[in-house]
C-alpha cells in the first residue's frame, strides 16, 4: 500500500458568496483496520483561516505543529495576521525544502482574506500550489471528490447551502473509499464566524 | 507478534502486554516486562524490537524525570508526555527510526482524568478509549467495540481486558502465554498480575 493511502483521508473545501467551507472525513486507519473515529485533519490557524492536511497522520501532525510556530514567528515579527495567501505560499515552500525528502501530506488552505473575500487553495507533497475560485479537494478517494464536486457546485452559494453541498460531497464520495469515511466535520466560514457540523455517515 | 492492549475506565486506565521476548522462532525470554512506568502516574506499554523497545522507553523515561528535577518537580500532564514521545519518534522517523509501537496510558492528578494514547512507530498521536497493538488489533478491537462503554469500573474495565487475552490464546496463531497486567489511577503505577515475574533472571 502507497504512504499516501496508509491512514487514509478525504478533504473538500468550497468557496461560496463571501464565505467558504472546509469539509474532511474522520477516520484514523492502519491500512484496512480502523484506529479511531475522531482524528483531526482540519486544523483552524486563524479565526478565518483552515488547514486541511491529507495523507500520512503522522506528518499531519508535524505539518500542524510546524505551521502553528510558523504562523505565531510571523505574528510576533509582523504584528500582523498572516493572509491565506502568504500561508498557501509558506506552506509550498516548507513542502519543496522537503523535496528529495517529502512530508506526505497533500494540504488544502481555505479561509478569508482581509476583504473577506474566499481563498482557496490546495499543493501536492512537493508543494506545487494551485489557486481555485471554486472548489479544492485532497486525500485518497480524489476521483470521487472530483466528480461529487463538478456535479454539485453552483458559484455564489449562501452558507447554509454551501453546508448541504460539502456534506453531501464528502458524504458520497468517501462511501466508495474503503479507508475513509468514519463520519465527517465541516467548517462554514463567514464574515460572522465559523459555524461547525459534525456529519454522521455510514460508519464502515 | 507483541501485543499492548490498553482501555480505559472512569477512574484510570489499564495497560495489558505479553512477556515474550523473542526473534524469529525461537523465544529469548517468557518473562519481560513491556509496560514501562515513565512517571508516577503514567505508562507506556510498547511493541517491537527490543533493542528499540529498551532504548525508547529508557530515553523518554529518563527526560521526563528530568523535566521534573528542572521544574521543581512540576508534573507533565499525559497528553504533554504523549506529545513529547510523538515528537521524538516523528524525529527519529527520517534520521533512525525507532520501530516502537505504544500505547500510553496515565493519571492526572491535577484533573482527576485518566487517558490512554495510541502511538504508532511514525509518531502518529491518538487519543483513544482503548486500544492494541500489533496483530493484537486484528482479534481484540471488536471485541472492546463491543464491550467497551464510558464509565467502566476497574472490574468491568479488566474484565474486557481478561476478553481480550482470551480472544488472542483461543484464535492468534502465536501462543502467548504470559501476560503482565498493570493498573494506573490515582494511587500511581501497580501491577495487576503477571504470568512470569521480570524480576527471575
Amino acid at each position: 500500500m502507497s504512504v499516501m493511502t496508509y491512514n487514509g483521508a478525504a478533504i473538500i473545501a468550497m468557496a461560496g458568496k463571501d464565505c467558504v467551507g472546509i469539509a474532511a472525513d474522520r477516520r484514523l486507519g492502519v491500512q484496512l483496520t480502523t484506529i479511531a473515529t475522531d482524528f483531526p485533519k482540519i486544523f483552524q490557524m486563524q479565526p478565518k483561516l483552515f488547514v486541511g492536511l491529507a495523507g500520512l497522520g503522522t506528518d499531519v501532525q508535524t505539518l500542524k505543529n510546524l505551521l502553528e510556530f510558523r504562523m505565531n514567528l510571523y505574528k510576533l515579527k509582523e504584528e500582523r495576521e498572516m493572509s491565506p495567501k502568504v500561508l498557501s505560499h509558506m506552506l509550498g515552500k516548507i513542502l519543496y525544502s522537503k523535496r528529495f525528502g517529502p512530508y506526505f501530506v497533500e494540504p488544502i488552505v481555505a479561509g478569508l482574506d482581509e476583504n473577506n473575500k474566499p481563498f482557496l487553495s490546495t499543493m501536492d507533497l512537493i508543494g506545487a500550489t494551485s489557486e481555485e475560485k471554486d472548489f479544492v479537494v485532497s486525500g485518497t478517494c480524489t476521483g470521487n471528490m472530483f466528480g461529487m464536486c463538478e456535479s454539485l457546485y453552483k458559484p455564489d452559494m449562501e452558507a447554509e447551502e454551501l453546508f448541504e453541498t460539502l456534506a453531501q460531497a464528502l458524504l458520497s464520495s468517501v462511501d466508495r473509499d474503503a479507508v475513509s469515511g468514519w463520519g465527517g466535520i465541516v467548517h462554514i466560514i463567514t464574515k460572522e464566524g465559523v459555524l461547525t457540523k459534525e456529519l454522521k455517515g455510514r460508519q464502515d | 507478534m507483541d501485543t499492548v492492549i490498553g482501555v480505559q475506565y472512569k477512574d484510570g486506565v489499564i495497560i495489558a502486554a505479553d512477556q515474550a521476548n523473542a526473534r524469529s522462532i525461537l523465544i529469548y525470554q517468557s518473562n519481560l516486562d513491556k509496560i514501562k512506568q515513565l512517571t508516577s502516574h503514567s505508562a507506556m506499554g510498547v511493541s517491537g524490537p527490543n533493542c528499540d523497545l529498551v532504548q525508547f522507553t529508557e530515553y523518554i523515561s529518563k527526560n521526563l524525570q528530568l523535566y521534573e528535577l528542572r521544574h521543581e518537580g512540576t508534573k507533565l500532564s499525559t497528553k504533554a508526555q504523549a506529545n513529547f514521545c510523538r515528537n521524538e519518534l516523528a524525529v527519529a522517523l527520517r534520521k533512525g527510526p525507532y520501530q516502537v509501537s505504544a500505547l500510553l496510558g496515565g493519571f492526572d492528578q491535577q484533573t482527576n482524568k485518566p487517558s490512554l494514547y495510541y502511538l504508532d512507530y511514525m509518531g502518529t498521536l491518538q487519543k483513544v478509549p482503548f486500544g492494541a497493538q500489533g496483530y493484537a488489533q486484528y482479534f481484540t478491537l471488536s471485541t472492546m467495540d463491543r464491550e467497551y462503554r464510558d464509565g467502566l469500573d476497574e472490574t468491568a474495565a479488566l474484565d474486557i481486558v481478561g476478553k481480550a487475552i482470551h480472544e488472542l490464546q483461543s484464535r492468534f496463531l502465536i501462543q502467548q502465554n504470559n501476560f503482565i497486567i498493570k493498573v494506573i489511577d490515582q494511587n500511581g503505577v501497580r501491577v495487576h498480575s503477571q504470568g512470569a515475574d521480570p524480576a527471575d533472571t
